[in-house]
């Protein structure tokens, strides 16, 4: 089940798809690679790329009728290219290698083929090459058929000798002068041949007791190419009729010689047969900002392009790729593919139960931003790839416990008596609103959810409750289905408890839970919530504040309201609005998002990188992680509270992340100071904690190891309870460790002061088994 | 290699406890329901093992990561 949902993403994409020429190619020439070695000046190359679909190359390279060249999607960018006169300059141009014969294992079956026009000289040549007998029957005294129609200056003569000439060499026999319904009858050839190919040309009269349709021609199934005879195949001109078309011809050879020996296998006919013949390609390629250019003229019509005028119309092609998605995104170029092959990589590591799952840090890197779904003209989201893939990977046990352990913990802290707080308005019982901060918010810039939570209450009626905790997001991102389902669940009860009032949320992750998975709740953003009631007096009116550029967040990608409302709310504080290239509907991911962050934190860089370069202006975004992730790299930016609460202070737009264990502790603060001076409980200060001294470099290395101080702290605390510690003399200083979860902290320290003075802190999560001797 | 694995390399460390110093022997390891030994030093006493930096960014990172995508 889970494999066809993969191969239905997979056929999505269109890349790596052939592209418009080769489909529209009744033979499926390589065109694309054959330009490229064109251009390269390598013309034996592109000439051994033409004989691996043209077994008489020197015919159609002078002669095809290029269906390839209307396919072309040159036409919209100028003219197409001319293929067929590059093929024809690569045909005269290339020095001729002798050609490899290499023919299969010969088997015991006969073939006779009527007719050596085109058709029937191709059927005649693959069925060879397969090892079969072939006595080739053509009524004139030499093969061609009406490729001896078309002028000589078009096609020499000596070419048609020459380059037929090969099936002697693969050992065809061939009966000249000998008309099928005349000199043999077909009757005749069925008896002493295993199967027959009857190419005898768009001028023949001869139905040779074939069933025939109501035109009178002689019925040919379009795709086996078989007749109402057993062991009987027609094709070519035969078919076709009308305008003569070589590259048709070939065409119909070659599948009938595919029929043919299907037939003499016993295999079906008509398997996997989708893609022969020309077909129209799904491949997108776009060819916007691509500078028109109009076909190179060869100086003299008559003799075609020279070596120079060649290599210069290659250099028109455009290499048709889509590669659309990839550009636009760091991850999907990170890996060095792109989805389709991605979604191969991916069904085979969850296919795959013994052997080593390369594909897992892929998918959990993804930030499930939906950019791709946004700019793919098919509509694949590699997001949706990926949140599956993480859900099939955790039911299966198969999840690796780093990707999102130390994220899944700290939604626990969030959820736990450390931070969570529901509370209706002081004095009521029951509340029309709710203003739900987000955990983000409250670790980055506690100060803003008290000053909002203030606002909120002296501008609505009806009561406005508040809710510190987290939405879930790390569950549902991570593929955690069930404890994604506690967290809903506990948020739905406690909605009902104050009286289902409607959630004015701050932060954009918890929109887009609160949407997709929290329907029964009525939700509003903060920022719409701002844009109507108005801001506070001292901020507005004013102008002159300066231009700064809107970095929208991925999770309200098609929230359009809330983009305006931003927008309305800067314009009122006076600043000028820059759009960046990507925003609104087709943002970018800060790097926070699907926990990314957590999964990878060196693509995190180059996507927080990517995005902060694409203007010289300060940002301003409204999701609280954004601000911190492009702050962490540089990138001067404002959080829209910032502006709003801090009057755009200069210093608030480089304001360092504050870091996770900060985060924790701003969380924890914040809920105290709140229930104190709001709800006016008495709230018990935590004991007096061990007191720490972390040097700034330090810090840094814990954020990148994901240590927080309070892992320190129960290190320390573990050791000096217990003496289970390693003490260096020299130094003075003690080493130990402690596994207060899956993971083992180490920590060097020494006594400081009242406290300690932390040296280093690292971790593992193997477990050391024997430890003390008992 | 940090300065601050330079520095716990030179260090002599002693077992608190025991007031002996650590000594390489073998430990047993285990993550995610495989099981190896591994030579650490440790407390020749009381066996108290001790990972230095250097072996848990490393090598330990790169076990876990292969054992994980196994």
């Amino acid at each position: 089940m889970e494999h066809q949902k993969l191969f239905a993403w997979e056929e999505k994409c269109t890349q790596g798809l052939p592209p418009a020429c080769t489909a529209a190619c009744p033979v499926h020439v390589d065109v694309k690679g054959f330009l490229a070695e064109m251009k390269a000046g390598r013309f034996d190359r592109a000439m051994k790329i033409l004989r691996q679909a043209l077994p008489f190359p020197g015919i159609i390279g002078r002669i095809c009728d290029h269906p390839c060249q209307d396919a072309c999607k040159r036409r919209e960018a100028g003219e197409a290219i001319s293929i067929a006169a590059l093929e024809k300059a690569c045909v005269m141009m290339s020095s001729k290698p002798p050609v490899k014969i290499s023919v299969q294992t010969k088997k015991d079956k006969r073939v006779a083929v009527v007719g050596s026009g085109l058709s029937g000289l191709t059927a005649a040549h693959d069925l060879a090459t397969k090892g079969y007998s072939v006595v080739l029957f053509e009524s004139k005294d030499r093969l061609g058929g009406s490729l001896w129609d078309i002028p000589e200056q078009i096609l020499p003569r000596d070419v048609i000798l020459s380059e037929t000439a090969v099936l002697e060499k693969l050992g065809v026999e061939i009966r000249f002068n000998t008309t099928v319904g005349k000199d043999i009858s077909l009757a005749d050839l069925c008896r002493d041949f295993d199967a027959v190919y009857m190419g005898t040309g768009r001028h023949s009269q001869d139905t040779f007791n074939l069933q025939t349709s109501q035109e009178g021609r002689i019925q040919i199934d379009p795709v086996a190419f078989s007749t109402s005879q057993e062991g009987v195949f027609a094709g070519g001109g035969l078919r076709t009729g009308g305008e003569y078309s070589p590259i048709l011809s070939q065409s119909d050879g070659k599948r009938a010689a595919i029929s043919i020996d299907r037939y003499l296998q016993k295999a079906s006919l008509y398997l996997a047969r989708e893609d022969e013949g020309p077909y129209e390609s799904r491949l997108f390629t776009s060819t916007e900002g691509v500078e028109p250019l109009p076909a190179v003229v060869p100086a003299d019509p008559v003799q075609g392009y020279t070596r120079e005028e060649a290599i210069q119309e290659a250099g028109r092609c455009l290499q048709c790729e889509c590669m659309e998605c990839v550009k636009a995104c760091e991850y999907l170029s990170h890996f060095g593919g792109y989805p389709r092959k991605y979604l191969r990589e991916i069904n085979h590591n969850l296919k795959m139960v013994m052997g080593l799952h390369t594909a897992n840090k892929m998918i959990n890197s993804c930030s499930l931003c939906g950019l791709c779904k946004e700019i793919c003209p098919y509509e694949f989201d590699m997001g949706e790839v990926c949140r599956f893939s993480r859900e099939v990977m955790v039911t299966k046990g198969r999840m690796p416990p780093s990707a999102h352990d130390f994220a899944l913990r700290d939604m626990q802290f969030c959820n736990s008596e450390m931070f969570a707080l529901a509370r209706t308005e002081p004095g009521r019982d029951s509340c029309k609103h709710l203003f739900f901060p987000g955990c983000q918010l409250s670790g980055s810039s506690p100060e803003y959810v008290d000053r909002v939570y203030a606002d909120l209450r002296e501008n609505l009626t009806g009561g406005v409750g508040l809710m510190l905790r987290c939405c879930g997001a790390p569950a549902d991102w991570s593929g955690r289905k069930e404890q994604f389902q506690e967290c809903r669940q506990e948020i739905l009860r406690l909605w009902n408890e104050m009286g289902k009032p409607s959630f004015i949320l701050a932060c954009s992750s918890c929109y887009q839970i609160f949407q997709n998975h929290l329907p029964e709740i009525e939700i509003v953003s903060l920022w719409e919530v701002m844009d109507r009631l108005g801001l506070p007096d001292a901020t507005t009116g004013k102008s002159g504040m300066g231009k700064v550029a809107v970095h929208d967040a991925c999770t309200t990608r098609h929230e359009k309201d809330v983009h305006d409302s931003v927008r309305r709310i800067l314009g009122r504080l006076g600043y000028e609005v820059e759009e960046l290239a990507y925003s609104r509907d087709k943002t970018e991911c800060c790097g926070f998002g699907g926990l990314m962050s957590i999964a990878n934190p060196e693509l995190v860089r180059k996507v927080i990188d990517r995005r902060i370069k694409e203007s010289e202006t300060d940002y301003v975004a409204y999701c609280a992680m954004c601000r911190d992730k492009f702050a962490s790299r540089g990138k001067r930016t404002f959080h829209l509270l910032d502006l709003i609460y801090g009057g755009g202070n200069a210093e608030l737009a480089e304001k360092k992340d504050p870091g996770y264990s900060q985060r924790h502790e701003n969380r924890a603060r914040l809920k105290n100071k709140l229930l104190r001076e709001i709800w006016g409980e008495k709230v018990e200060e935590a004991q007096p904690a061990i007191k720490l001294e972390i040097d700034d470099k330090l810090k840094d290395v814990m954020e990148e190891r994901l240590i927080l101080v309070e892992d320190i702290r129960k290190v320390i605390d573990y050791a000096e309870k217990t003496g289970n510690k390693f003490y260096n003399q020299e130094t003075g200083h003690f080493m130990a460790c402690y596994r207060p979860v899956s993971v083992t902290y180490w920590v060097e320290y020494s006594p400081r002061g009242d406290g300690y003075a932390v040296h280093n802190a690292y971790s593992h999560r193997v477990q050391i088994v024997e430890d003390v001797k008992k | 290699m940090s300065g601050q694995s330079n520095k716990a390399k030179k260090q002599e460390w002693q077992c608190y406890k025991c007031k002996v110093p650590i000594k390489p022997s073998k430990a047993r390891i285990s993550y995610m329901g495989n099981e190896f030994s591994m030579e650490l030093p440790r407390c020749p006493q009381c066996g108290l093992s001790l990972v230095p930096e250097e072996l848990a960014i490393r090598k330990l990172l790169e076990i876990e990561q292969t054992l994980e995508d196994k």
